[in-house]
């Protein structure tokens, strides 16, 4: 074999353990045809760090493009694919792929205690599965573009759109089936491989997350292949389904297609939310408040998700008694992630908090997923709705909890568990600092869109009236910000894998069985199945003072 | 689950390294086949959703499409399903009796001609007919007069008839597949009392694509009867 | 031991039997297509006929009576899903033209505006 590897050269570990699952096999092929779960992990931070550029790239030329009213770059031709192409990169390719499919991948099996997950050979296919439809969309791209927005609507996307619909369609088809085939390994690595002792209210709360994301891929992702797997076989046999002309009705694509796209937004939030339990215990060195009612908000919200679609649809044309079924929902959804966020917060109170920067994007998360949530029931809202649906309005709220929820959520666990990953540790003063400048740019981004859009400015228009064009300088100006806290990670996480201090098995003190194996792991997790009988979050209690 | 006891690596040869015994392997291969039908009940649902949708607000239309299609061969082709449903528990029960492995490719067999009489059938008998019959949408759909006004909802029914009955192909086509599969590792020996898991998890696959078509026939051909129409 | 899937087999006469049942039920939804029973009530006996089918094959053939709870719930969480996308999506289908003034759903007077669009 080849003395090369796949991923940047990594010097043998000083002491201790030599043999880990980075260096136990050399060469591209121990990469590219691996079903080690740790290096499928891998495989995908890769691709879903240049999918997150890619994505970035046309954020950035959206945001230039508006800081003139009459559109600083772009015709608005082209200014459609920019967002569209925006929105299917970073929703489908880099949001609901990003925490199950790396850290996911990564730390199921060894959360519970297991040597792999249930299907190795599958969990490598959903990776190639995900680069196929990654391929499509970078076809897409460079063969013209899409224009569609990232929901296709009818008949726009079937009769009307000149673009690369068809190509771009079977790209997230595709895509689909990988995540699919992740929930499926997932749900049976959590119920059928758990190491003796582990019973399900030992896990730690990310199985639960992610376990809720499985049940959501599994019921949801398939309605949505095959509605949109319809509109290509529109395009292809110019034929009509969703068409008017012909009878159809474009509004029963809207209910297919938000069937799935509203609890994927949950897949997309869901385990953030696990990460952050995680990471908030740790920091305040305490076990989390209510574990229970944590676990089960979780099941809630994945059961919730799937009756609220239709708030999507408020002023499509939908019937104004469904709009009211789906407005009562949504505020019914809203109080699981309630219950998260109060029960972080007890957890913090009296906790021995330390600043670490994963501790710093957990808190972050906090603030910004609850702002991002209070707005989305001013959405739900079926009156209020009408006024700012289709507003900058909705595409702060989103941002809010994409942005300031999930990516943050994402950045502080891919710091937390970087040492495990990795064996090495990052310069955290360089890691706050970015966190910091993260934290500021993004709401200098998103915050003047709550305001442009309850004044009124559309989303997805490419000029504007120049009344909002203060706002939109403002929000640009953050977006570059934003930019630059992104990019500082990048470079001193790459530069830690070479020259970072080698890390111990739990540089952090923390509970659970991933940080009781050397960091890296070695390739079959553990050197025997390890034996549970502690509750997790165990951290020893804090003493409290009392007065006389 | 057995509980699997640490420490310890004595697992049976046919068993992958993150299991700990044959039992979990099967337990957990079963419930992966079960996760995935639950991904075809909801992927082939979005269709049926449509189709049922449409039904109700164009009834009449759906009736005149249904029309032209014949029950005898849906009728046969539902019964032909049947059968293959049938050779395939005998083919896993002779693999769980401990029968020859010729019995068991020969129920395998059974199963595959089945499938492929029924694909039969559908590519010739109907599919074939009506586009002779110019009923195919999208390759030379001629409008009939006595449609008059609904002629485009006639047509709608008519792809959904296709993507319905085609997509179930596609799932028959990839059955036969693994069937084929399953017969080269049968008459390797590889089946018997102590191993039969992969028949097992692929036969619920084939009655699961059975059950879709159980469906389909009375959706598609039957429903609101086929008396004469009542009214004009 | 949980999942005793395969401790029991199920005898051959068992499965005859569910392929007996499922033959004549095929027969029966097919002749009673050309009864008059009212249109609607045809497509409920269908409908009916098809879930039976439908549940001798699952519990007998797919063994699912003799399976853990874990596939029945797997397998109830597909059905039950897809009734929900269904039962909401007509919750918005049927109701359109109850509003006054809202979009009814009648292509006689949607099509001739929709027409000088194409």
């Amino acid at each position: 074999m080849s003395s090369s590897t796949a991923v940047a050269d990594l010097p043998a570990p000083s002491s201790g353990s030599s043999v880990n699952y980075l260096n136990a096999t050399y060469g591209i092929k121990s990469w590219l045809l691996t079903t080690d779960h740790k290096r499928i992990a891998l495989l995908y931070l890769t691709s879903i760090t240049f999918m997150f550029l890619v994505g970035g790239v046309a954020a950035t030329l959206i945001r230039i493009h508006l800081i003139e009213p009459q559109g600083a770059l772009f015709e608005p031709e082209t200014y459609n694919k920019m967002f569209t192409i925006h929105g299917v990169v970073m929703v489908f390719f880099f949001l609901i792929p990003s925490i199950p499919a790396v850290l996911g991948n990564f730390l199921v099996p060894m959360m519970i205690g297991a040597r792999d997950v249930a299907f190795p050979r599958l969990n490598l296919l959903s990776w190639y599965l995900y680069i196929t439809g990654s391929l499509l969309i970078l076809y897409t791209i460079m063969a013209g573009g899409l224009d569609t927005g990232w929901t296709f609507y009818e008949p726009y996307s079937s009769a009307y759109s000149h673009t690369h619909v068809v190509a771009a369609i079977f790209g997230i088809f595709i895509n689909g089936f990988s995540s699919i085939l992740t929930g499926v390994n997932f749900i049976v690595t959590i119920h059928k491989m758990r190491a003796p002792g582990m019973t399900w209210f030992r896990m730690p709360l990310f199985l639960w997350s992610l376990y809720a994301t499985s049940v959501i891929f599994i019921l949801g992702t398939p309605v949505v292949a095959i509605t949109l797997f319809l509109v290509a076989l529109e395009r292809i046999f110019r034929v009509g389904i969703f068409d008017p002309a012909l009878g159809g009705d474009p509004i029963l694509f809207q209910h297919l297609f938000w069937f799935y796209s509203h609890p994927a937004v949950y897949i997309m939030i869901l385990p953030g939310m696990g990460v952050i339990s995680e990471l908030i215990t740790c920091f305040s060195k305490k076990k989390i408040f209510g574990y229970e009612f944590v676990a089960f908000s979780s099941m809630a919200i994945a059961v919730i998700s799937f009756l609220v679609w239709g708030h999507h649809m408020f002023v499509s044309g939908q019937s104004v008694y469904a709009g009211l079924i789906f407005s009562v929902l949504s505020f019914a959804v809203a109080i699981p992630s309630a219950v998260k966020v109060f029960n972080w917060t007890a957890t913090l109170y009296r906790g021995s908090i330390s600043y670490a920067a994963p501790m710093l994007y957990a808190l972050g998360f906090i603030g910004l997923f609850t702002m991002g949530g209070l707005t989305g029931l001013f959405l739900a809202s079926l009156a209020e709705d009408v006024h700012v649906n289709n507003t900058y309005f909705v595409v702060a709220h989103f941002h809010y909890i994409m942005v300031g929820g999930a990516v943050m959520a994402y950045l502080g666990g891919i710091h937390y568990w970087w040492p495990k990953i990795t064996g090495r540790l990052y310069p955290d003063g360089w890691a706050r600092l970015a966190a910091a400048v993260i934290f500021i740019g993004f709401n200098l981004t998103f915050f003047p869109q709550f305001v442009m859009g309850y004044l009124g400015m559309p989303r997805r228009y490419a000029v504007y009236p120049s009344e909002f064009q203060v706002l939109n300088v403002m929000s640009s100006a953050g977006a570059s910000i934003l930019a630059v806290g992104y990019v500082i990670p990048l470079i001193y996480l790459i530069w830690s894998m070479r020259y970072g201090p080698v890390s111990g098995p739990n540089p952090w003190g923390a509970t659970g069985l991933e940080w009781q194996t050397t960091s890296p792991p070695p390739t079959e997790n553990f050197e025997e199945i390890p034996v549970v009988t502690e509750e997790p979050y165990n951290y020893p209690g804090i003493e409290v003072p009392t007065r006389g | 689950m057995a509980a699997p006891s640490p420490g310890t690596h004595t697992r049976p040869a046919d068993v992958s390294h993150q299991f700990e015994t044959k039992e979990q392997q099967r337990e957990a291969g079963t419930l992966g086949m079960w996760l995935f039908l639950a991904t075809e009940i909801l992927f082939f649902g979005g269709l049926f959703c449509g189709f049922i949708v449409y039904r109700s607000l164009h009834g009449r239309a759906f009736e005149l499409g249904s029309r032209l299609l014949e029950v005898r061969f849906g009728a046969i082709n539902t019964a032909v399903l049947i059968c293959s449903s049938l050779t395939m528990v005998l083919a896993i029960y002779s693999a769980q009796t401990g029968k020859s492995k010729g019995r068991i490719i020969t129920f395998l067999a059974l199963t595959m001609l089945l499938g492929l009489t029924f694909l039969g059938v559908k590519l010739y008998f109907e599919w074939y007919h009506d586009y002779l019959e110019h009923i195919v949408p999208g390759f030379g759909f001629l409008n009939r007069p006595e449609w008059g006004s609904l002629s485009p909802e006639v047509e709608m029914f008519m792809v959904f008839y296709f993507f319905l009955t085609g997509l179930h192909a596609l799932h028959m086509v990839v059955g036969i597949g693994i069937l084929s599969v399953l017969s080269v590792m049968a008459a390797r020996g590889r089946f018997g009392p102590r191993y039969f898991a992969p028949l097992d998890i692929s036969g619920l696959y084939w009655h699961f694509v059975d059950i879709i078509w159980i469906y389909l026939f009375p959706l598609l051909y039957l429903l609101g009867g086929r008396y004469s129409l009542r009214g004009h | 031991m949980a999942g005793q899937e395969h401790e029991h087999l199920i005898p051959l006469k068992v499965y005859f039997a569910v392929f007996a049942a499922l033959i004549l039920l095929t027969v029966a939804t097919a002749s009673i297509a050309y009864v008059d029973l009212g249109g609607a009530f045809n497509s409920v006996v269908a409908l009916a006929i098809a879930v039976t089918k439908m549940m001798l094959v699952v519990l007998f053939f797919m063994h699912v009576k003799y399976s853990s709870g874990m596939t029945r719930i797997v397998l109830f969480a597909g059905v039950f899903w897809l009734a929900i996308l269904v039962t909401l999506t007509l919750a918005d289908e049927l109701t359109r033209g109850w509003t006054p003034g809202g979009a009814a759903w009648n292509p006689s007077v949607l099509l001739p505006l929709l027409f000088h669009l194409r």
